[in-house]
C-alpha cells in the first residue's frame, strides 16, 4: 500500500476545496433536519395515542419505528448525494491527465485506490457527525435505548461506504463527472429497489434479489441488530467495488 | 540508463509504434525529436512506467519497467506533455503532495520542496493557487515535481511546447545545468533547440527510430552535397551558365531574379569554390560573398521523416529532386 497516505491528504484537501462538498453537506444537513423534525413530530403523536391505548402499546416500539425511518431517511438521501462527492475522484483526473502524475509516481494502484476510497468515507463520516447533535438532545429528552442508535449509525456508514465504493467505481469508468454521477444514481436505484421485486420473481429468484437489495441489509441496523450476515454484504460490497475500480484503472493503463 | 527493446504499441488495431530500440547512457542528455503524433509520447510513456508496451522491454537502471515498475517510478522525474497539474492546489501543496507520493518522509519534505522552487524560480509563485499562475509558470511547477527527491533520470515531453521564447531560453538554461549529474531524454519537435542541448539526437518518425547520432554527425552525413551561397554586385551579368560548366558542380539557382544572389550545389569531394571565384571575378560581376552553407538541422529531419512519403507520392512532386540529391 505504498503512498496510501499522500493520496489520502491530497484527495480529502481536494473534497473539501471544493464546492461541490459544502453544497452536498448543506442540503444533506437541512434535509435530514427536516425528516428528524418530522419524525420526531409523528413520534410524539405516536406516544400520544399510545398512552391512551396500553395494550397496544406493548406490542410497539416507538423507538424503533422513529429511528429506522430516520436512518432509512438519511441513507435515501445519501443515494442522491453520494454519487456527487466521488464522481470528481478519478473522472477529474482522467480529464485533466493528471492520471499520468498518479500513474508515475511511486504508488501504487490498489494505493491510490483505497487513499480515494478513504477520503470520501472520512468526508461522508462528517456529514454523519453534523447529524449527531439532533439525535443527542432528543436522545437527553427521550432516554432511548443507545444500541440502536450506534447500531443504526453504524448501518448507516456501512451503506453509505457501499455507496462510495460504487461511486469510485463509476468515476473510473468515465472522464466526465456528471455521467459518472448518473451511472452511479442509476445502479444505486437499481440496488436500492430490487428488494421490492422478491414478491414478483417468486421464492426462488425472489430471495436473490432480496439478499442483493442494499435496504434489506440495512433493516436490521436501524432495527438495533448486528447481524454479522449484514456487515458481511456491506464488506463484500465495498471490496468487490475496489476491486473492480482497481481492475478498470488497470485496464485503462493498457489501453493507454 | 535506459534501455528500449523492440518497443511495439498498439492503440486498438493502430500501432503507435512499431519496433523502437534504443539506448540513453547515464550522464546523456538525448534530444527524442519527431512530427506530431509520431510516436513520441507513447515511447516516453512506456519509458515512465505509465503504461506497458504491447510488446518488447523497456529498462530503466537495469530494472525491468513492467516488474520493477514502483522502483523505476522513484528514479526517473517526469514531466508529462500539456503539463497536467492539480489545478486547484497551491503550488506548495502540490509539492508537498508530490514529494510525499516519492517517498520523503515527513519531516523532510519542506526542505525538498523549498530546494525545487529554488532551483526553478518560484519563490513568489509558492502560495499561489496553480490554475492562476501563467502557462510558464506552471510548466515551472511541472518542472520542480519532476526534479523531486532528486531522480537521476528526468524524462521531459515536449518541456518548451507554448513558451515565449524568453521563457523558451529559461528552460533551455535550466535543463542543460541539470545536465551536468544526470540522464535527460528530452523530446521535442523543436529543431533548433534540440540541437543545442542535445548531445545525440534521435528521430523517430511514424513509429519508427529513423535516425540516432549527434546532430553534426547528422548533418554531414546527409549532407550529400556542398551547397554554396554566392552574391554578385552586378547581376546583370550572366554568369549562371559558365558557373554550371565548372567541374563538381551539379546545379545553379537563382534565389531571387535579379538579385544577384545564387545557392549553387556542388559535389563535396572537391571544393568548386575556388573555381568559382576565378569566374565571377574574369568575368567582372564583382563578387560579393561566397560562402559554404551547412544544412540545417531542419531539413535533415525533413528529409529523414518525408522520404517515406515522397516515395509514396507521384514522382512529380517539387520535394522529390531534393531527396533524390539527398540520397
Amino acid at each position: 500500500m505504498k503512498g496510501f497516505w499522500p493520496v489520502y491528504k491530497k484527495e480529502l484537501y481536494a473534497t473539501f476545496a471544493s464546492p461541490i462538498f459544502y453544497a452536498v453537506a448543506f442540503i444533506f444537513l437541512v434535509v435530514t433536519g427536516i425528516f428528524f423534525y418530522l419524525i420526531l413530530d409523528y413520534f410524539n403523536h405516536l406516544s400520544f395515542e399510545l398512552a391512551q391505548n396500553p395494550m397496544f402499546a406493548r406490542q410497539v416500539n416507538v423507538m424503533e419505528i422513529a429511528l429506522r425511518s430516520f436512518f432509512l431517511n438519511l441513507s435515501f438521501i445519501l443515494l442522491f448525494l453520494a454519487p456527487l462527492i466521488t464522481m470528481r475522484l478519478y473522472a477529474e483526473e482522467r480529464r485533466s491527465g493528471t492520471i499520468e502524475l498518479l500513474f508515475t509516481y511511486p504508488i501504487s494502484d490498489s494505493a491510490a485506490v483505497a487513499g480515494k476510497f478513504a477520503a470520501s468515507a472520512t468526508a461522508y463520516l462528517l456529514l454523519l457527525v453534523g447529524t449527531m447533535p439532533g439525535i443527542i438532545t432528543f436522545a437527553l429528552i427521550a432516554s432511548p435505548a443507545w444500541k440502536p442508535i450506534v447500531a443504526g449509525y453504524l448501518g448507516t456508514f456501512m451503506i453509505g461506504c457501499s455507496f462510495i465504493s460504487l461511486g469510485l467505481f463509476t468515476s473510473s469508468l468515465t472522464q466526465n463527472q456528471i455521467i459518472s454521477a448518473f451511472a452511479a444514481f442509476g445502479m444505486l436505484l437499481i440496488l436500492w429497489f430490487i428488494g421490492e421485486t422478491a414478491t414478483l420473481l417468486g421464492p426462488g429468484l425472489g430471495s436473490v434479489a432480496e439478499y442483493l437489495s442494499v435496504t434489506r441489509h440495512f433493516d436490521a441496523f436501524a432495527k438495533g441488530v448486528l447481524d454479522s450476515r449484514d456487515l458481511i454484504y456491506y464488506l463484500l460490497f465495498v471490496t468487490l467495488f475496489l476491486f473492480l475500480t482497481h481492475r478498470q484503472m488497470n485496464s485503462y493503463r493498457w489501453r493507454g | 540508463m535506459i534501455e528500449a527493446e523492440g518497443l511495439t504499441k498498439f492503440y486498438g488495431p493502430i500501432a503507435a509504434i512499431k519496433d523502437v530500440s534504443f539506448q540513453v547512457k547515464k550522464g546523456e542528455i538525448v534530444g527524442f525529436l519527431g512530427p506530431n503524433g509520431a510516436g513520441k509520447s507513447t515511447t516516453i510513456r512506456i519509458l515512465t512506467c505509465y503504461m506497458p508496451p504491447t510488446s518488447g522491454t523497456a529498462r530503466v537502471d537495469g530494472l525491468d519497467c513492467m516488474e520493477r515498475s514502483l522502483e523505476i517510478r522513484k528514479k526517473i522525474g517526469y514531466l508529462p506533455e500539456n503539463v497536467p497539474l492539480y489545478r486547484d492546489s497551491t503550488v506548495r501543496r502540490f509539492l508537498r503532495f508530490a514529494a510525499s507520493a516519492k517517498g520523503i518522509s515527513g519531516g523532510k519534505i519542506e526542505k525538498e520542496v523549498r530546494r525545487v522552487v529554488g532551483m526553478c524560480g518560484l519563490e513568489k509563485e509558492v502560495n499561489r493557487i496553480i490554475s492562476h499562475l501563467s502557462k510558464g509558470y506552471r510548466q515551472r511547477v511541472g518542472l520542480a515535481q519532476a526534479l523531486i527527491s532528486d531522480p537521476p533520470v528526468l524524462v521531459l515531453d515536449e518541456p518548451t511546447i507554448g513558451l515565449d521564447p524568453t521563457q523558451i531560453i529559461e528552460i533551455r538554461h535550466l535543463v542543460q545545468e541539470l545536465g551536468h549529474n544526470r540522464t535527460i531524454l528530452l523530446s521535442s519537435h523543436i529543431l533548433p533547440e534540440v540541437a543545442q542541448i542535445c548531445g545525440r539526437v534521435l528521430i523517430i518518425s511514424k513509429g519508427e527510430i529513423v535516425a540516432t547520432d549527434s546532430p553534426k554527425n547528422l548533418t554531414s552525413q546527409l549532407q550529400k552535397t556542398t551547397r554554396i551561397m554566392l552574391e554578385v554586385s552586378s547581376p546583370a551579368i550572366e554568369i549562371a551558365p559558365a558557373i554550371e560548366k565548372i567541374r563538381g558542380v551539379q546545379r545553379v539557382e537563382a534565389d531571387a531574379e535579379g538579385s544577384g544572389k545564387f545557392i549553387i550545389e556542388a559535389d563535396p569531394s572537391s571544393d568548386v569554390r575556388p573555381d568559382i571565384a576565378r569566374m565571377v571575378v574574369e568575368k567582372g560581376a564583382g563578387l560579393l560573398e561566397l560562402r559554404a552553407v551547412q544544412l540545417s538541422l531542419e531539413e535533415i529531419f525533413m528529409q529523414l521523416v518525408t522520404r517515406e512519403e515522397i516515395a509514396e507520392k507521384a514522382p512529380s512532386l517539387e520535394e522529390t529532386s531534393h531527396v533524390e540529391v539527398a540520397e
